[in-house]
């Protein structure tokens, strides 16, 4: 069977708020197809300050959507709306100790409910704007709609090219097949032809497949030139971070860290870590040195303590 | 109370008995059955003893119609490649949509390769259409593949009946019997069957151990060339001692088989009894007139089969479920679809599989605890409601699915 951190067995075997708030104001009802995972969310809102002075949920799934739906109303009672609507999936699968890849998907499910829960108080409509596919890549947690986007969106070819991109398939390699299946149908999409035995030929991968080429570092840089190479980095990784909706910015490089600003689809999706992995190896690939990539939010932490 | 065993179907624990028989394999007698020397003489023995109680269990004519394997999943793969390499102009397969994987995965590659797989479907007790299935039947087929005993359900295929109908239409036939081998009586020589897989796991002998029955005459193509070993149909060095191990399996399969449909069913009948009579809107899936002696799957409507089999594992007690989440995949087991069970029913299906090791008392433990799992998980389901599901379930909650 999975395996489940302590936390999430202790959420599962004595879940927290189990059951409809009595005189709720706000509901929200959301599922994962995948699972079969089904999540209603109740909540009872102070009108005047709006915050959540209780939450209860009742669901039908397996034992980390049991766990994740129960982790999450603790986290939310107390916090106004505007609060509560930052809490990401990330949050929720954190104060988990974690959740196996598999299992991600019920921790989006417990924050699209909590954002369903809140429009409906509002007044609005909700509108899922997250689309789920199939669990592809388990090494890297690559599901198959992100593969299809950016073989979409980046002309892939090859499975090497889905690797470069996705880091799909760079693991233990069981999903190539189903990799070479998500070529086949998006290049039959686009008119083409899906074709195993070609590799990704040198000059194909500067043209398309990989970022742009850039001289690695062979002698040493002075501290503006090293910080305009690392610039000049992320800014060959930009487009392919673009076409995932989201962006990165490099604020300050401290030694051998570099704090970068997260925004978009990047900022708290469950890809920002494997993201930052990603531009962190190629930081070092170019720079030839470690480099540590760190999301800027953390930053003012660490300012923050120098200064106190 | 210790731990209850209830996931045979599994895999099974290896018998004293068959641990004893195989280890001289590992300490004394070690040598390649090839060899010419004392570490070997009783090696070929050992081989041709095991080769014999396997046979007497199958009721095949020829022990030479045994070729050890190192697998139920080799077995099948060997049968259906054999049979397209054998008849290259027939380009059809005929099979079900309830096989295990190690048959489904074959056709479904297969598949890619230009051939037509006939997958056929089953009713909602998982019975198969035999109308349908004559229809099927012609020159352009190389084999039909059909479990005899179904993993999850215990459902049983007229594998026999079928088997002379293919033999009538001049098609092989293989059955993938690693669920029934050793818990139904079988005299294949009054059979036309022509190929047969089994799991020495499934029957109280180790894992990584396994037979390809091929019947005399049948055409044959090895999928492992390379030695002269099973007469050059499986190359490879022998697993001797699982060979041992799997032989005497099979002599104490043979002597308790009719504790297995009488003192094992009546166990099984008693736990499935006691649970759908004390647990609301739980069924059981399958062919309940047709079915294994050891195996119950029961759905348990409104609640996930995963969260089941934690709260079972917490009392002690080991089963297995169809639910998508046990598995990682993303739907409920195949074999629930097939039967068209609904999905706040197929999620929540759990398989109980016993074997001669179990008690009556174990059956009570389970009984005892049960109704109260359900219900914990009930009271927080969306679809349930005190004491019953909300009226309309599938309407009273519709969620957003993404
Ligand atoms: C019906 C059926 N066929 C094949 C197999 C595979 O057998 P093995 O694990 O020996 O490869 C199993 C076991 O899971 C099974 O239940």
């Amino acid at each position: 069977m999975w395996d489940y951190s302590d936390t999430v067995k202790e959420h599962f075997f004595n879940p927290k708020n189990a059951g409809a708030v009595a005189d709720a104001n706000a509901t929200g009802e959301v599922g994962s197809i995948s699972c079969g995972d089904a999540l209603r969310l109740t909540l009872k809102v102070d009108d005047e300050s709006e915050i959540i002075l209780e939450a209860g949920f009742q669901t039908f799934g397996c034992g980390s959507a049991i766990a994740s739906s129960s982790v999450l109303t603790e986290i939310i009672k107390g916090m106004t709306l505007d609060e509560a609507l930052k809490v990401t999936n990330q949050d929720i699968a954190d104060q988990l100790e974690g959740l196996p890849p598999e299992k991600m998907h019920c921790s989006v499910m417990g924050r699209e409910a909590l954002q369903a829960a809140i429009a409906n108080y509002r007044g609005e409509e909700w509108r899922d704007d997250h689309e789920e596919g199939a669990l592809i890549c388990k090494c890297f947690a690559i599901d198959a709609v992100m593969i299809e986007e950016m073989v979409w969106a980046n002309k892939l070819r090859t499975v090497e090219d889905v690797t470069n991109f996705t880091k799909a398939g760079g693991g233990c390699a069981a999903c190539h097949e189903d990799i070479e299946a998500i070529l086949e149908k998006v290049l039959a999409e686009k008119g083409e032809k899906f074709d195993p035995s070609v590799c990704s030929k040198p000059e194909d991968k500067q043209k398309a497949a990989t970022p742009e080429k850039i001289a690695a570092v062979k002698t040493p840089l002075t501290n503006l030139q090293r910080i305009k190479k690392i610039e000049e980095v992320l800014e060959s990784l930009r487009p392919a971070l673009m076409a995932d909706g989201g962006d990165a910015e490099l604020v300050e490089v401290i030694g051998n860290t570099a704090y970068v600003n997260m925004t978009g689809a990047c900022n708290g999706c469950s890809m920002a870590a494997m993201t930052i992995a990603g531009i962190q190896q190629r930081l070092m690939e170019v720079m030839g040195e470690f480099i540590k990539v760190v999301p800027a939010s953390e930053m003012k932490k660490l300012v923050n303590i120098e200064v106190a | 109370m210790s731990d209850i065993y209830l996931d045979n179907n599994a895999t099974t624990k290896v018998d004293r008995a068959v641990v004893d028989a195989m280890m001289p394999y590992f300490l004394e007698q070690y040598g390649n059955p090839s060899s010419i020397h004392k570490f070997a003489d009783g090696v070929a023995r050992g081989l041709k003893q095991a080769r014999q109680q396997v046979q007497a269990l199958i009721g095949c004519e020829h022990d030479s119609e045994i070729i050890f394997t190192s697998c139920g999943t080799e077995s099948n793969t060997t049968a259906i490649l054999s049979a397209i390499k054998c008849q290259p102009n027939r380009k059809e397969i005929i099979t079900t949509m309830v096989e295990h994987p190690a048959i489904l995965g074959v056709c479904d590659q297969l598949e890619k390769d230009g051939y037509t797989i006939h997958r056929l479907p089953v009713d909602k007790c998982g019975r198969l259409n035999l109308e349908s299935y004559k229809k099927m039947l012609s020159e352009n087929v190389a084999l039909v593949t059909v479990m005899w005993a179904n993993n999850e359900t215990g459902t049983l295929f007229p594998v026999i009946e079928m088997a002379e109908l293919a033999n009538a239409a001049g098609v092989m036939f293989h059955t993938d019997a690693v669920q029934a081998v050793g818990k139904i009586p079988m005299m294949l020589a009054d059979t036309k069957i022509d190929m047969l897989s089994l799991s020495g796991h499934k029957l109280h002998s180790p894992k990584g151990i396994g037979v390809l029955y091929l019947r005399r005459g049948v055409r044959y193509r090895p999928l492992l060339r390379g030695g002269h070993q099973e007469r050059g149909r499986r190359a490879g060095t022998e697993n001797t001692a699982s060979i041992v191990g799997l032989g005497k399996a099979c002599e104490l399969a043979l002597q308790h088989i009719e504790f297995e449909n009488t003192k094992v069913k009546a166990m099984r009948d008693r736990l499935e009894r006691g649970i759908i009579d004390s647990v609301p809107h739980s069924f059981v899936t399958g062919d309940l007139n047709n079915r294994l002696p050891n195996t119950t799957d029961i759905a348990f409507e409104y609640i996930e089969g995963e969260s089941i089999l934690m709260l079972l594992n917490k009392a002690g007690i080991a089963a297995s479920s169809g639910s998508a989440c046990t598995s990682g995949s993303l739907e409920p087991s195949h074999v629930m679809r097939a039967m068209d069970i609904p999905y706040t029913a197929a999620h929540g299906t759990i398989r109980f599989s016993f074997s001669r090791y179990n008690s009556m008392s174990e059956v009570d433990e389970v009984l005892k605890v049960m109704p109260g799992i359900a219900a914990t998980l009930r009271k927080l389901s969306p679809y349930w409601s005190g004491d019953a599901p909300v009226a309309n379930p599938e309407q009273a909650f519709a969620p957003t699915y993404s």
